[in-house]
């Protein structure tokens, strides 16, 4: 009975195609020889090549890389931690508080947070600078990341981890051998979600950041806030192509990995 | 079905050790309750079992049966009592550490494992050495014989096929006692069938203590040395299928286990007889161990009811008339094959149920709807409950 | 406590204190400390504030401290149209932008749902995929083409419906525009797995029940999709209200939302306090729907 009208078809192209028309324009007037956008000067590799030579910004964007591998790999251990707690540790002392302050990250608009993490380092006296941008990237990630491994975590059988244990092994290696395989492709796309925000994220990182570390949105916010600039343009390109083939590699990896699995299935 | 208790199978000749005074038991439940909030699971259920029984443990969805199993498995623990294995009390041992091994009624299969290390799993956790993994191992799997699925997955066998892996896996420790939650609820009715004698001449070749839990109560007699009935966190009876089947200790177990039709009444004078009932004056074999005019119940199972197209004659033992008979009209007749069930009404309005062998093909049958008939049973069919 | 109770709660202990202590000093205690400077003063000086909490003073120095915190900024904020008429417009942006991504997001959630199963997950992905790209740079592209000479009115004028290039940018369109893109997949996502996990059977008993297709979806998928519709209004209501990005590129300099006059106060006028106390009001503002979307998220998350 899942027979999808002409107007559910309708929805859908129009829906799909106002998504991507935006970024496919992008990417087109990247290759714009002429700088200015009402005329098109054919086609150039220009801006990319002097993308490459432009050292601030390939430093800002290496600065990014890191404090996004970092902050999300904390944030996915953290994050893990949170969800098992909160799925199977029951009714604890302070469970509501700390439900609460999973969720409510998730929701709070980003000039909060980011005020409410530069005023804490100030109050510390912490100098802000990378370090600092980790710390915010962490705290916000975790919670991303908690969401995606608890919705697994509930759905997750539990009678495997009894068999384990009514087997021999403790629960902690119970955790290692049975629990944490199995969940391992929903604790993986939490990574990614995790590395993706905090690569993305200008307003977080730009009350948390100090001299030295300008990470590459603060750096093209600076220079699109004054308007359109070609040589954005082809940084912007770079970026969509590298995490477009980075999703749809991970996605096709995991379809091809489940596919196998039913398909094998009587 | 009446008459799988009857069938004896494998029930092991002269296998009686509950008998035995002198035995102490594997397994001592003393005492046990498990309340969950309100509900009351477990209510102080003792119970012995003993090394080589194939024990079954038998009641209707929430009378506590997986809780009771999960109790001895580890996974819930008691609120009050003792569980002994071997005469020590199991409750500071976890889990993992109890010579016990559960097979659950999903199978619970690790999925990411394929057949061999799902079943080697248990023997990894008590590091012994690889070879001796793989070569026992290899045995079990000849002996569930599964020899050549021992690389693929569990989401790659039938249900059958994933129910021996559960098997092996939990039979590889050899444990002490081997717990069996539901093993055949998901398996069909023919397969079914030759599971339950599979898992007899598995638990005797191998000299081990099983205990089953189920609903099902002709899987409980086919496979059972000894089953208990239970009933809301009690047992109601514990005893060898024939005795629960022929002897129960009152209206519910009869009533639960197989069909059951009852007659209430008071005790006559003689002791032998019961009065009062919906069918007159009822005589029984043996002395009634009740007073005279205390109330009890005729139990008279379906199959043991005989119709005759004409009254009964007079009893042996003499008397002034017919005796454990009535008149009755054929209401309903249940067709089942091998036998069928007859729905009568007595001319006093009571209803009975009777279940005659179909031993005849495609004869005309003797008996149909609406006829009107005599029920009648021999005195020595009869039970007499007391509660 | 029997041994096995306390082994269990050592490690469970172990589990929780672990997130539990990083929340409270990167979250929890960072909060308080808004509270506090939103009722401190200006000051020219590191930290741009007084009073300053210093232990080190000791009790007179606490009380000295107590004396010199005020509602001073929290009068400023309601005497001065501003910042009212900034928290009017945020909320009135953000509700008209959820009730966009409604009406969109709806049809599309629904049409993926129509689809066979195997076209869903390419589906959904496509979706999600522009999200994974940077927000910024989605934003960025719109500029371009919302630009005076950009591409939208290119195609405008080529086809005839203006004669003049219309502004796009620096409107509020632009900004309901920039809004609707961005948070698309947060109104999707949510409907999407709601919808999907209606029983088919019920809408096959609809009609079963002499009920047409239209009325089916009125009467049986709508009401049931409602928690669907909640989660995704407030994922998007609560961000949206608070937005600085998309305002601040697409949108006019008339009236600012309230993230940007967060990020105003903050990194232009230097003014800690006020800023501080901006976002303590906002957090009020928005504390209803928060406790609700928690509540609503946490339902989900006891198990068995």
């Amino acid at each position: 009975m899942r027979k999808a009208s002409a107007l559910n078809l309708a929805a859908l192209g129009i829906g799909i195609a106002f998504l991507y028309l935006p970024i496919v324009i992008l990417v087109i007037y990247s290759f714009n020889a002429s700088h200015l956008v009402a005329v098109w000067g054919g086609w150039s590799t220009r801006w990319y090549a002097e993308l490459a030579g432009d050292a601030p910004l390939l430093q800002a964007a290496f600065i990014s890389l890191r404090i996004a591998l970092l902050s999300a790999g904390v944030a996915t251990v953290l994050g893990t931690l949170a969800a098992v707690a909160l799925v199977r540790f029951g009714r604890f002392r302070g469970r509501l508080l700390f439900a609460a302050m999973i969720y409510a990250p998730l929701v709070m608009p980003e000039v909060i947070t980011g005020l409410s993490m530069l005023l804490l380092f100030v109050a510390v006296s912490i100098d802000r600078g990378f370090w600092t941008v980790v710390i915010a990237h962490t705290t916000m990630a975790m919670c991303f990341v908690t969401v995606i491994v608890q919705s697994r975590l509930v759905d997750f059988d539990m009678s495997l981890e009894e068999a384990a244990m009514d087997l021999g092994a403790s629960p902690l290696k119970t955790f290692v051998a049975i629990t944490l395989p199995l969940i391992l492709p929903a604790i993986a796309a939490s990574f990614m979600l995790a590395f993706a925000l905090s690569l993305d994220d200008l307003v977080i990182a730009s009350f948390t950041t100090g001299p030295g570390a300008t990470t590459l949105p603060i750096r093209i916010y600076s220079e699109v806030r004054l308007g359109v600039n070609p040589e954005m343009n082809a940084v912007c390109s770079i970026m969509i192509a590298v995490v477009g083939i980075a999703v749809i590699a991970a996605s096709l990896l995991t379809k091809l990995g489940a596919a196998r699995g039913a398909q094998a299935r009587l | 079905m009446p008459t799988a208790g009857l069938n004896r199978g494998f029930a092991k000749r002269g296998f009686a050790p509950w008998a035995d005074r002198t035995l102490q038991p594997l397994l001592r439940l003393e005492a046990l309750s498990k309340r969950f909030g309100a509900f009351t699971a477990v209510d102080q259920l003792s119970l012995d079992i003993y090394q080589g029984e194939f024990f079954a443990l038998l009641g209707p969805s929430g009378c506590g049966k997986t809780t009771l199993l999960r109790l001895i498995a580890g996974f819930e623990q008691a609120g009050a009592g003792r569980i002994l294995l071997d005469g020590i009390d199991l409750e500071p041992v976890p889990p993992h550490r109890r010579p016990v091994n559960m097979m659950f009624q999903s199978y619970a299969l690790f999925p990411h494992l394929n057949v061999e290390a799902n079943v080697a799993f248990g023997l990894k956790q008590e590091g012994l050495a690889k070879a001796e993994i793989a070569e026992r191992v290899a045995d079990m799997l000849a002996l569930v014989r599964l020899q050549n699925f021992g690389r693929r997955k569990p989401q790659e066998l039938s249900g059958g096929q994933r129910q021996r892996v559960a098997l092996a896996r939990s039979l590889i420790k050899r444990p002490r006692v081997l717990l069996l939650d539901e093993p055949m609820a998901a398996l069909d009715k023919k397969l079914r069938g030759e599971t339950q004698f599979e898992l007899m001449a598995l638990q005797r070749r191998l000299g081990l203590t099983f205990i089953i839990v189920t609903h099902d109560q002709s899987e409980a007699m086919t496979v059972a040395d000894r089953i208990a009935v239970m009933d809301r966190g009690r047992l109601m009876q514990v005893a060898p299928p024939a005795e629960i089947y022929e002897q129960p200790n009152s209206r519910w177990v009869a009533d639960f286990v197989g069909e059951i039709n009852l007659f209430e009444g008071r005790v006559g004078d003689d002791g032998t007889s019961v009065e009062g009932t919906a069918l007159g004056r009822l005589r029984v074999a043996a002395k009634i161990d009740a007073e005279s005019g205390a109330t009890v119940w005729v139990a008279v199972r379906p199959e043991k009811m005989r119709i005759t197209a004409s009254e009964p004659p007079r009893g042996e033992a003499g008397g002034t008339g017919p005796e454990n008979c009535a008149a009755a009209t054929v209401i309903d007749i249940g067709y089942l094959g091998d036998l069928s069930i007859y729905k009568l009404c007595t001319d006093a309005g009571v209803s009975v149920k009777a279940a005659l062998a179909n031993t005849g093909r495609f004869t005309e049958a003797a008996v149909g709807c609406d006829d009107k008939v005599w029920a009648s049973f021999p005195p020595d069919a009869a039970i007499v409950l007391t509660r | 406590m029997t041994n096995r109770q306390r082994q269990r709660s050592f490690m469970a202990q172990f589990v929780v204190r672990i997130p539990y202590a990083w929340l409270v000093a990167f979250f929890l205690v960072p909060f308080l400390i808004v509270l506090k400077i939103s009722l401190s003063q200006t000051a020219i000086a590191q930290p741009p504030y007084t009073p300053v909490f210093d232990l080190a003073a000791g009790w007179h120095g606490l009380r000295n401290f107590f004396a010199d915190l005020s509602f001073d900024n929290y009068a400023l904020l309601g005497s001065d149209p501003l910042y009212v008429l900034s928290y009017v417009k945020s909320v009135e942006i953000a509700a008209f932008s959820t009730l966009l991504l409604l009406v969109i997001g709806y049809p599309i959630a629904y049409a993926i749902t129509r689809m066979p199963r195997r076209a869903q997950a390419v589906l959904v992905l496509l979706v999600v995929l522009p999200f994974w790209t940077s927000f910024l740079i989605r934003i960025y592209a719109w500029m371009n083409i919302l630009q005076h000479d950009g591409p939208l009115n290119q195609l405008l004028l080529g086809l005839g419906i203006v004669r003049e290039p219309p502004a796009w940018l620096a409107t509020d369109t632009a900004v309901y525009i920039g809004m609707v893109y961005s948070y698309l997949p947060f109104m999707v996502l949510p409907l999407y797995a709601t919808l999907e996990k209606l029983d088919e059977q019920l809408l096959e008993a609809a009609a079963d029940l002499g009920c047409p297709r239209w009325k089916t979806f009125w009467l049986v998928t709508l009401p049931l999709s409602a928690p669907g519709v909640l989660a995704g209004a407030l994922l998007c209501f609560i961000p949206i209200v608070g937005e600085f990005v998309i305002p601040d590129l697409l949108g006019g300099s008339r009236t600012s939302m309230i993230g940007q006059t967060v990020w105003t106060e903050f990194f232009a006028n230097k003014d800690w306090p006020t800023a501080a106390a901006v976002a303590v009001v906002l957090v009020c503002l928005l504390v209803t729907p928060i406790i609700v979307f928690q509540h609503q998220a946490m339902r989900g998350t006891e198990h068995g």
